[in-house]
């Protein structure tokens, strides 16, 4: 019944795209005044779509197998809560969330923007009713999440367990809200253009649609890197995955962008930067999605290959990259004026600098994901990007990168000499000598780890001051330019001092290394809802005397039979104790691997205080200084 | 004029990324990393456990003979368990036991072998762990079972009574 009434709602959505279209174009032609019949309109295809949703969910809920969506992504024994959230764990169900979140931006952005021209206004809810009614075709033709199946099976297909986790139920939504803001930003910059209403007053309307879709981005990318660490077992992070990539691309797109609109707001210079910017965030999350779902790439991210799908979002994807060069290039003007030119010691050219490194960490980025698939099309062979190339081609350009940011905003707009340069030098030679405190006992790579500890430590000290020292003239950038250094910071240590044993063990075993001495205790078993537990109990006694307990899982899901593993994690503010156990097949054996990984915490508490630093800059009227 | 040139050159480039991301989509995309299935000897360079001389591994197999390739270290519990079969399979003379001694301390790695006795003919070192990865061993310990200079079985953890009765019989 609930699914019907998804169905039926779903259509009734779309129909309402027409509507909107053909006011529009009679509004935006006609009178003078925008038509609050538009809104209303709106608001009725956002109730249809959130019907649809709603209905997708009670089917969830009351497991109704009939629904084809419901059938192989839940199952009766499952808890409630992923039951709920299972409806946005696949392909079908995260459309249709996708398509909510657009229709509820849309929405808002036509609330938000009331003293905003009639004419932008317009030609920006038509270009976002493109985007919306591409999704709805999308989700009807190939994607239906309300597919009806007969004989109604008595059970379900189970969802992925290692879906089955709280960060993870509450991670697609965010991820997209950030996905989805960045439409909007698409939609107005390219209206913005069109009708050559590039300006101060556009630049602080869009700006806080850019530090939304900021903000979420952040927090989604946080949110499926904590699960990545406690759930996949590997005590890593960030896999550079391609999954992972595309959703980092579109934050760096994203992070410049704004930069660059606070430059645009000042001085109303690189507005092609701005429209380049708003255009390829938004291209590149639909080409994440493209990766992501045609199946194109190999992941860990688990999500139907369909090549029909694949083929969709491309030509869409390619329609829309196209619609947006044709508008550029025939709309946008570049005005020549006195203010175009750049001092090369001033805030916006420390901006462009710190500009062009982030453009050269995106195109990075891009090669690693796309590269393979280029290979594998022209040459058929086949090659996996991996940690190594990333980290050779981005650290060492983190260095300057962080000294721009360090420097930067000390300077003025326009033209400015550097003050306290006693100051600025004497904190530059403490964070060189406390960093060659920290590496000298390394081993390897001293240089470039002095050095970018150094960066990092330089960045870290004179935000550090500022937020101590000062008036808070401009806060939100000081904490999240300190989140950053501390991110660089904590990640550096992480991967510098981390320890870690991997070790087969039987029951009652134990293993000595120089500084800890695990023992395997016992195991226990117990049964829970949807899966049996056997949870090893571990003792581990330090060098100092201090004994950890840690009591790492294996769960064996019944519905679909997966055995997953648990990680068990102490935490505290300097150190994370990590430990998984697996089993080794028809072995007593359990395979255990224990990591020792300073500062992890740290990297989570930073990249929150960055994305804190964007919501303060969110509630703050004006740009300062 | 500068516009256009830029204009047509950037569709250009986009259809191109179009058309390769078109052709991408039809191939398949399920990879699964072949075991064992008559696979290449991988090609490596190593030092010898007893000197301090490197070996090619074009010069370790040399013929067409049955070769076991073992890999093992002192600290492996489970290594223990499988060396007495280890011990057995040296007294057929159209085998050769090759063990690649994996990340292992080269003490504890003699200790080890007098305390258990010496079943290879040749051991080489791997002390950080490149060579096991070129084999695509999962862990320690990993047997291959190699004749005519391919790889024709491939035993993941110890070796058991049955792998052995195997072995045994490919053999002979």
């Amino acid at each position: 019944m609930s699914s019907l009434i998804g169905l039926y709602s779903l259509f009734f959505g779309f129909s309402f795209s027409f509507l909107i279209v053909l006011n529009s174009v009679k509004n935006f032609r006609d009178t003078k005044n925008f038509d609050n019949r538009i809104i209303f309109l709106t608001f009725l295809q956002f109730f249809f779509v959130i019907v649809s949703f709603l209905g997708l969910i009670a089917s969830f809920i009351s497991s109704d197998f009939s629904n084809e969506t419901v059938f192989n992504h839940s199952h009766t024994t499952k808890p409630l809560f992923y039951k709920i959230s299972g409806t946005w764990g696949n392909h079908e169900g995260s459309l249709l969330l996708w398509l909510f979140v657009l229709t509820f931006f849309l929405l808002l952005f036509l609330l938000r923007s009331k003293n905003q021209p009639k004419r932008y206004r317009i030609l920006t809810l038509l270009f976002q009713q493109i985007i919306i009614i591409g999704f709805f075709i999308f989700i009807i033709k190939t994607s239906n999440p309300f597919n009806y199946i007969f004989p109604v099976p008595s059970e379900g297909l189970g969802l992925n367990p290692i879906l089955q986790d709280p960060a993870l139920a509450i991670h697609p939504p965010i991820l997209y809200l950030g996905y989805v803001g960045s439409s909007i930003i698409f939609s107005s910059t390219l209206s913005a253009t069109a009708l050559n209403y590039i300006s101060k007053e556009w630049a602080i309307h869009i700006k806080q649609w850019v530090l939304v879709s900021w903000i979420f981005l952040t927090l989604g990318i946080l949110l499926g890197s904590i699960w990545a660490y406690y759930e996949l077992g590997w005590g890593g992070f960030w896999f550079w995955d391609p999954v992972e990539n595309v959703s980092l691309m579109p934050w760096l797109a994203l992070t410049t962008l704004f930069h660059c609109i606070l430059v645009l707001e000042k001085r109303l210079i690189l507005t092609s930067w701005v429209i380049i910017l708003s255009i390829s965030t938004f291209t590149l999350s639909m080409c994440g999605t493209f990766l992501v779902r045609s199946g194109i790439l190999n992941s860990v991210h688990t999500f139907a290959n369909d090549p029909e799908r694949g083929l969709f979002i491309l030509i869409f994807l390619f329609c829309l990259i196209f619609l947006s060069l044709f508008i550029f290039f025939f709309f946008h003007k570049i005005k020549r004026n006195d203010s175009d030119s750049f001092f090369w010691l001033s805030k916006e050219s420390s901006i462009l600098i710190n500009n062009w490194f982030m453009m050269y960490f995106l195109s990075v980025v891009l090669i690693g994901t796309v590269y393979p698939i280029f290979l594998d099309v022209l040459s058929s062979k086949k090659i996996s990007v991996g940690p190594p190339f990333y980290n050779k081609l981005i650290i060492p350009f983190l260095i300057p990168f962080l000294l721009a940011m360090a420097i930067g905003p000390k300077l003025k707009w326009i033209k400015s000499n550097l003050k306290n340069k006693f100051n600025l030098i004497l904190l530059l030679v403490i964070s060189l000598l406390i960093s060659i405190l920290i590496t000298n006992n390394l081993d390897d790579g001293f240089l470039i780890n002095t050095i970018l500890i150094t960066s990092s430590f330089y960045l870290f000290f004179i935000t550090l001051r500022d937020l101590i020292s000062r008036k808070f003239k401009n806060l939100s950038q000081n904490i999240a330019h300190f989140g950053f250094s501390l991110l660089i910071l904590s990640i550096l240590f992480n991967n510098i001092f981390s320890t870690e044993i991997i070790t087969n063990l039987k029951i009652g075993e134990s293993f000595q290394s120089k500084n800890f001495k695990i023992n395997f205790e016992k195991v226990e078993r117990k049964d829970k809802q949807n899966f049996k537990s056997i949870i090893g109990k571990f003792n581990i006694e330090n060098s100092n005397g201090t004994i950890d307990q840690l009591n790492p899982e294996l769960r064996i899901y019944n519905q679909p039979n997966i055995v997953t593993s648990e990680a068990d994690i102490k935490t505290n503010i300097f150190t994370d104790k990590f430990i998984t156990m697996n089993l080794v097949q028809n072995q007593e054996y359990f395979n255990i691997r224990y990591q020792i990984k300073p500062l992890m915490i740290w990297i989570w508490i930073s990249v929150l205080l960055i994305s804190f630093g964007g919501l303060i800059s969110l509630f703050k009227k004006k740009y300062e200084n | 004029m500068k516009i256009k040139i830029l204009s047509s050159f950037l569709v250009i480039v986009f259809l191109l990324i179009f058309i390769v991301f078109y052709k991408g989509l039809k191939n398949s995309n399920i990879y699964t990393p072949d075991v064992d299935i008559e696979k290449d000897i991988p090609f490596f360079k190593a030092q010898f456990f007893n000197s301090s001389n490197q070996i090619k591994s074009v010069n370790i197999f040399t013929d067409d003979n049955f070769y076991i390739v073992n890999i093992w270290s002192s600290w492996c519990v489970p290594c223990r368990e499988e060396h007495s079969f280890l011990v057995k399979l040296k007294k057929y003379k159209n085998l050769k036991i090759i063990g690649i001694n994996y990340k292992d301390n080269l003490d504890n790695a003699k200790i080890f072998l007098n305390e258990l006795s010496d079943p290879y003919d040749t051991i080489i070192l791997d002390q950080d762990g490149t060579i096991a990865i070129e084999w695509g061993a999962y862990g320690v310990p990993e047997t291959f079972i190699i004749n005519k200079k391919k790889i024709i079985k491939k035993i993941i953890g110890p070796i058991n009574e049955i792998n052995f009765l195997e072995i045994k019989e490919i053999i002979q």
